[in-house]
């Protein structure tokens, strides 16, 4: 009875509040909105620019739609543009090797990818998985690395890729988060540890050893956390700029940030070539669109149980 | 649960067995046979860390203690080049613009994020929404510092147009000495604000439900149970993101490196880059590697001091 009473009292008074709240409501959407278009109207804006023309730009600065319409900034970065063209049309004319750089990110983002997932699995399965003294201890001690900030170990790490010989290589890019990050050890442990003991003791009974067990239990129970680490490595590592800049500035190994990064220095004095600006950036992070896109509730609900990353 | 010892004594004789049996019954041996397997299993993780993270963080201690320049081998001089530090300006300078950089990035991004995640929470779950916030974050430092040296453009940028259209006068924003560091932290509140909303949010998901009816009942409004309720009930998950993005953003360098290059003047010459400039630019490693010693020891005491301050450890559910 007096249960019944409270809940219609509390009801009653959110029925109260709601309405009385309506005009709080209305001012909540609106904050809501104006951050909603500072997020996108940026990414409008950088389309509206690459599909301008650079020479037109400052005739009409505030058109909302582009100035002066053309393919022209996109087939300049593509390298499908005549140098004459491009001058023309407000480029630099020097050649942008756009695709050697997109395949250098590609090379970058998925090795590290595939095999920072691959080892950290292993290390996360054993220490979910296995039982073996110093268990706890080491995982805290592969922890205590988070503590380290990169730019502190990034130093060292290039003298020992240096020493190594492997300056301006792929190995030497790619070797420092090949093997393990603490991160995600500690991610895929978390999903590790909860997979239920009975299915791995019934294979153990049908003679299954740990490798066979990881492989063909662990590995397939788990692709779901796996995918989502993987997609956030590869976004991560596809925009990492420090350690490539580092390690890997040839023309060989420079990956799209690292040359995004030096397109503005190379423009001459006068005003950039805003169009080509955009139409590669946007070339660059279309990858990363896409892989949001098609993976975007996977990687919106791992945020918040990820944490950190 | 049953403890390894415990089955190492029972599982004594099974042990002795052919290899087979061994890895039938691996669950009820224990100890001995699981610790082979576990080494193979985290060996290239472990090879991973000695060699890259606890090498160089060895590494980069003695490394401060040197003068090198990358080319011979690094000579040992003590703490010279600390005390170097203590005299040279540009450092004391560089220190002094990433604390305002650290302090206008993160002041503004928490507070913000704390808004949106409110909002989001009373107004809509939609994933869309959700996802749409997350955009900037998505893609690189880069590319939102080069999108945003466009758009505060002081020639025919979108935002100074918008300044002209309402009537004011235009602004340099990342030329002009005063507005170059809060437009750093500004690109960076853009690039993170959606991201640390949705981990404010998630952290807002665990407040049951129960304990904003208790207090709806007694009559508490909105605003009051934000104050009383939310935001020490997010503590513990408000510490840990504030330990992080304060550890981020003492590291900013990218945006810096691809806009202003430590100009105007000195102005953004924030502390990673000026490591980056004197071990990489002057050929003084030694220097840079003390510089980066100073940081890992500033970042150190504040990442302590804040979860010591917002009692990270303990929930006020609980």
């Amino acid at each position: 009875m007096a249960t019944i009473e409270a809940t219609a009292i509390a009801d009653a008074q959110q029925r109260r509040r709601r309405r009385r709240l309506a005009p709080g409501r209305i001012a909540a959407w609106v904050v809501m909105i104006a951050f909603l278009a500072l997020t996108i109207v940026p990414f409008l804006w950088m389309i509206r620019t690459a599909l301008s023309t650079t020479r037109s730009l400052p005739s009409d600065p505030s058109s909302l739609l582009p100035v002066d319409f053309t393919w022209g900034a996109f087939e300049r970065v593509l390298g499908l543009s005549s140098q004459e063209k491009a001058i023309a049309e407000g480029g630099s004319g020097a050649s942008v090797n756009f695709w050697l750089y997109l395949r250098n990110s590609f090379i970058y983002a998925t090795a590290v990818t595939l095999g920072q997932v691959f080892f950290c699995a292993m290390a996360a399965y054993a220490f979910a998985r296995l039982r073996w003294p110093g268990r706890n201890l080491v995982f805290g001690i592969f922890l205590g690395a988070l503590l380290v900030p990169p730019i502190f170990t990034s130093l060292p790490n290039f003298i020992l890729i240096k020493n190594l010989g492997l300056l301006n290589s792929f190995v030497g890019m790619v070797l420092p988060s090949f093997l393990m990050t603490p991160f995600a050890v500690f991610f895929l442990r978390q999903f590790f540890l909860g997979i239920n003991h009975e299915i791995e003791e019934s294979a153990a009974l049908d003679g299954a050893g740990p490798w066979r067990t990881f492989f063909r239990i662990i590995l397939p129970m788990s692709v779901a956390p796996l995918t989502t680490l993987g997609i956030l490595t590869f976004i991560t590592t596809w925009n990492d700029y420090f350690w490539p800049l580092l390690v890997g500035n040839s023309e060989q190994t420079k990956v799209l940030t690292v040359a995004l990064g030096v397109f503005k220095s190379q423009t001459p004095a006068g005003s950039p070539d805003w169009a080509g600006l955009m139409a590669a950036t946007l070339v660059t992070a279309l990858p990363v669109l896409i892989l949001f896109f098609a993976f975007a509730r996977r990687i919106i609900d791992s945020i918040g149980y990820s944490g950190s990353k | 649960m049953r403890g390894p010892v415990v089955s190492t004594n029972t599982a004594a004789p099974v042990a002795r067995g052919s290899r087979r049996s061994r890895a039938s019954t691996s669950r009820n041996s224990g100890g001995r046979s699981e610790l082979r397997i576990a080494l193979f299993f985290i060996a290239p993780a472990l090879l991973g860390f000695l060699a890259f993270y606890l090498f160089p963080t060895l590494r980069g201690f003695y490394f401060s203690m040197t003068q090198y320049n990358l080319l011979g081998t690094p000579k040992w001089i003590g703490f010279d080049n600390f005390a170097k530090l203590g005299k040279d300006t540009l450092f004391w300078n560089a220190l002094w613009v990433t604390l305002e950089y650290v302090v206008l990035n993160i002041g503004f991004q928490t507070v913000i994020a704390i808004l949106l995640a409110v909002l989001m929470q009373r107004l809509t779950q939609s994933t869309l929404l959700r996802g749409a916030l997350l955009l900037p974050w998505l893609i690189s430092n880069v590319i939102a510092a080069l999108l945003w040296f466009w758009l505060l453009d002081y020639q025919i940028g979108l935002a100074n147009q918008f300044l002209e259209w309402i009537g004011m006068s235009k602004i340099a924003f990342f030329a002009d000495e005063a507005w170059a560091i809060p437009t750093m932290a500004f690109v960076n509140v853009w690039r993170h604000m959606g991201y640390t909303a949705l981990l404010v949010f998630a952290g807002m998901q665990t407040i049951p439900k129960y304990v904003y009816e208790a207090a709806s009942i007694d009559g508490s409004s909105e605003w009051s149970s934000f104050w009383r309720i939310t935001l020490p009930l997010i503590r513990p998950v408000l510490a840990m993101i504030l330990v992080i993005t304060v550890t981020g953003s003492f590291q900013v360098f990218d945006t810096v490196a691809v806009t202003t290059r430590g100009g105007p003047v000195n102005v953004t010459r924030v502390i990673q880059y000026y490591i980056y400039q004197k071990a990489f630019g002057e050929g003084q490693f030694g220097y840079g590697s003390a510089i980066s010693v100073v940081l890992f020891a500033i970042l150190a005491v504040l990442a302590a001091l804040q979860l010591r301050l917002l009692r990270a450890g303990e929930s006020d559910l609980a």
